[in-house]
């Protein structure tokens, strides 16, 4: 079904095409290769990809748990405020405490931003769509201000241009490149590679096997530990994980906890080992790439399951990056490619592929079994979440 | 500062552009209102207002006629409506996620369409001010009340209206016996889907109507984004006014003349940063979310996809 999805967005993405007078054979031709065409173009996609991934299954978490967080965006801006603040701060730390202790803060700072929404739902009864959607509006006039005002680049005082940005990050905080190891291992395979078609030159930085591994932890920590199994439970039924013994709250709270804490990890990420600094200029969507956004959609796209969402990532970090060559082959607006993907997410969410509310029907049909005792229809409940 | 906010000309120059900055508001919630009181939470409204204000816009530019854009806004926001519905009543999507979609994709035409259509920055000549005889001469209250543009006469008379609707017609049962209890509403022979897209589509059209009052009332220019997250907003305070056309105002008056406070701060240069003071109206939703939740319960199948046979 989301393969359809993606069919079907592109589909309507030709004839919007044709109505503006482009080639959508050409363009769609310009969109692989802008995409997969070279190694440089698919390390730019791994590298869109990499934020996607890391929100994405965050939002497995979230949405597992029965709260829909929106505010990666936020979540995103927060960590990477906070990995740029302690960067600056350490300027003379080596890489080896810098960037671990970066990454943890822009994770911690994201799992604060989330939590925030986590706590006023659940006691304050407060719909965690709106409030995460107000808190992501509160972080970019936060960002605005602190890189314009704390944060600044001494020399855009000096200067007096004033761009809001920090100055460059120390060189100790980039992520290290993995070009050159990807090509160890081409020669160790025997995979010989002619010069041009090398990893080295690439940006590619660690952040992917950072969002790999941790898409692996995701998955056994939300399978295979009590804790993801109450979240799951929480999710799938509040009020029999009550009867059950389980503290719905809490659980309702780490939901949206961890899931900001990746959306912050995103961003600390997006800091360290692509911008190298922080700005504001060009909004929060600059920063972010609508990356909190579209994270969502790509974890929908695996089936809210964070090995699933792997491949979805790279799908849509590839429609980024191509969408790219596609603009400037065609000559069309860049917003075509915001088009594309939010019919992508329209056709996803109307295919009964997310059939969370077929799910609830099942359990609740199995509540209103007037036969078993309310225990023993709880109790069966429970079992339908493993 | 408190000096010069308590002179009397600034108080009024602010009251009034709290009620003018009041109307795409109050377009988009009591829209919103309505959908939400049969049981569908659109988070695309910010989506379809973009789409409107392009629209409206566009339809003024190219013809010059007021009546027109408003009719374009209308008509977009109707399909938007219709397709919103389509996805969220007859698919069943999950309404968090669909709203997404519709703002992305409002989002991404919008500024397609702009593109294609204009180079940069464009004005239009929108709707004057209406000076509403004897009642402007009034001192004070005619500066506030009396001195506006149509549309924002017709947003505040929409308030009265879609009270009546929901509280004394038939109709208005049907909206909240849907939105309450489907499945009560389904036995007693109402189609629990033919409400919900009328009440859809209406908020399509509103939300439209929301952003053409900004594009050739308000402003009379159109920039991509140009809504800058006000539709979420006008979600969160149909939440703030427990679902109540009243309430929605009374939301819809302090937020706006927050901004309008917010916006004199900023020209005055006082030392409250500019961004601390845009931030005020986010956090004020916020604790206003927490004081509505406290007091009513919302409809209770409210982002429910309805199922025959549960």
């Amino acid at each position: 079904m989301p393969v359809l999805a993606v069919v079907a967005a592109l589909l309507i993405g030709a004839v919007i095409l044709l109505l503006m007078d482009a080639d959508p054979i050409r363009a769609y031709r310009a969109l692989y290769d802008g995409a997969f065409g070279t190694k440089n173009t698919f390390a730019d996609t791994l590298i869109k990809a990499t934020p996607l991934l890391l929100v994405g299954i965050g939002i497995c978490i979230s949405f597992r748990g029965g709260v829909v967080n929106i505010g990666g965006e936020g979540q995103m801006i927060v960590g990477g405020l906070a990995a740029t603040a302690l960067a600056l701060s350490m300027p003379d730390a080596r890489a080896e405490v810098l960037i671990p202790l970066c990454l943890a803060a822009s994770f911690v700072a994201g799992a604060i931003w989330g939590g925030i929404a986590g706590v006023l739902k659940a006691y304050f009864n407060v719909n965690e769509i709106l409030s995460t959607v107000m808190l992501n509006q509160i972080a970019t006039y936060w960002m605005i201000y602190l890189m314009s005002n704390t944060l600044i680049d001494p020399e855009q005082i000096s200067a007096a241009s004033r761009i809001p940005e920090t100055d460059r990050l120390p060189r100790q905080s980039d992520l290290p490149r993995i070009g050159p190891w990807l090509d160890s291992i081409y020669e160790w395979l025997g995979l010989s590679s002619a010069e041009s078609s090398r990893w080295a030159p690439t940006l590619l930085h660690i952040g992917i096997i950072i969002g790999l591994v941790l898409a692996v932890v995701v998955w056994i920590f939300l399978w295979r530990t009590t804790v993801g199994y109450r979240i799951r439970a929480v999710g799938k039924n509040p009020r029999a994980s009550r009867y059950a013994g389980i503290r719905v709250k809490r659980y309702m709270v780490l939901s949206l906890l961890l899931s900001g804490g990746f959306a912050g990890l995103a961003g600390g990420i997006q800091v360290l080992g692509v911008r190298h600094r922080m700005s504001a200029e060009g909004g929060a969507i600059a920063f972010t790439g609508n990356a909190g956004f579209n994270g969502i959609v790509a974890a929908l796209f695996g089936k809210l399951h964070p090995l699933g969402t792997i491949p979805a990532s790279i799908l849509f970090g590839a429609l980024l990056v191509g969408g790219n060559k596609l603009q400037r082959t065609v000559q069309v607006p860049s917003a075509l490619i915001t088009v594309l993907i939010s019919l992508v997410i329209i056709f996803v969410v109307s295919s009964d592929l997310w059939s969370r509310h077929r799910a609830r029907r099942r359990v609740t049909l199995a509540a209103q079994e007037p036969a078993s005792p309310p225990g023993a229809s709880a109790a069966a409940e429970m079992d339908g979440v493993r | 500062m408190i000096d010069q906010l308590l002179d009397s000309s600034v108080l009024i120059g602010i009251a009034a552009s709290g009620i003018r900055l009041a109307t795409p508001y109050l377009y988009a919630a009591i829209g919103e209102t309505f959908g939400q009181r049969s049981g569908v939470l659109n988070l695309g409204v910010e989506g379809i207002m973009l789409m409107g204000a392009f629209s409206g816009f566009w339809a003024v530019y190219t013809s010059g006629s007021l009546a027109l854009g408003v009719l374009a806004a209308l008509l977009v926001g109707l399909l938007m409506g219709l397709g919103t519905a389509f996805i969220n009543v007859t698919l069943k999507a999950e309404q968090g996620i669909s709203g997404i979609g519709i703002f992305l994709f409002g989002l991404g035409l919008s500024e397609l369409l702009f593109q294609q259509s204009f180079d940069g920055v464009v004005t239009v000549r929108g709707f004057p001010k209406i000076r509403v005889p004897l009642l402007s001469e009034v001192p004070v209250i005619g500066e506030i009340f009396f001195q506006h543009n149509l549309l924002v006469y017709v947003a505040f008379a929409l308030v009265p209206i879609a009270w009546f609707v929901l509280n004394r017609t038939t109709l208005g049962l049907k909206i909240r016996a849907v939105g309450q209890n489907p499945q009560a509403a389904d036995a007693m022979g109402i189609s629990v889907a033919r409400v919900r897209y009328l009440t859809v589509t209406f908020g399509g059209m509103m939300a439209a109507m929301a952003g053409a009052s900004l594009s050739i009332a308000l402003l009379n220019v159109f920039q991509q984004n140009m809504t800058a997250g006000q539709g979420f907003i006008a979600v969160a305070l149909v939440y703030f006014g427990s679902w109540r056309p009243f309430g929605v105002m009374a939301g819809a008056l302090l937020f706006s003349t927050v901004n309008a406070l917010q916006l004199w701060v900023r020209t005055k240069g006082i030392d409250i940063p500019a961004e601390y003071a845009s931030m005020a109206p986010y956090l004020l939703t916020i604790l206003a979310l927490v004081l509505a939740a406290q007091r009513v319960d919302q409809p209770a199948a409210l982002t429910k996809p309805f199922e025959r046979g549960e």
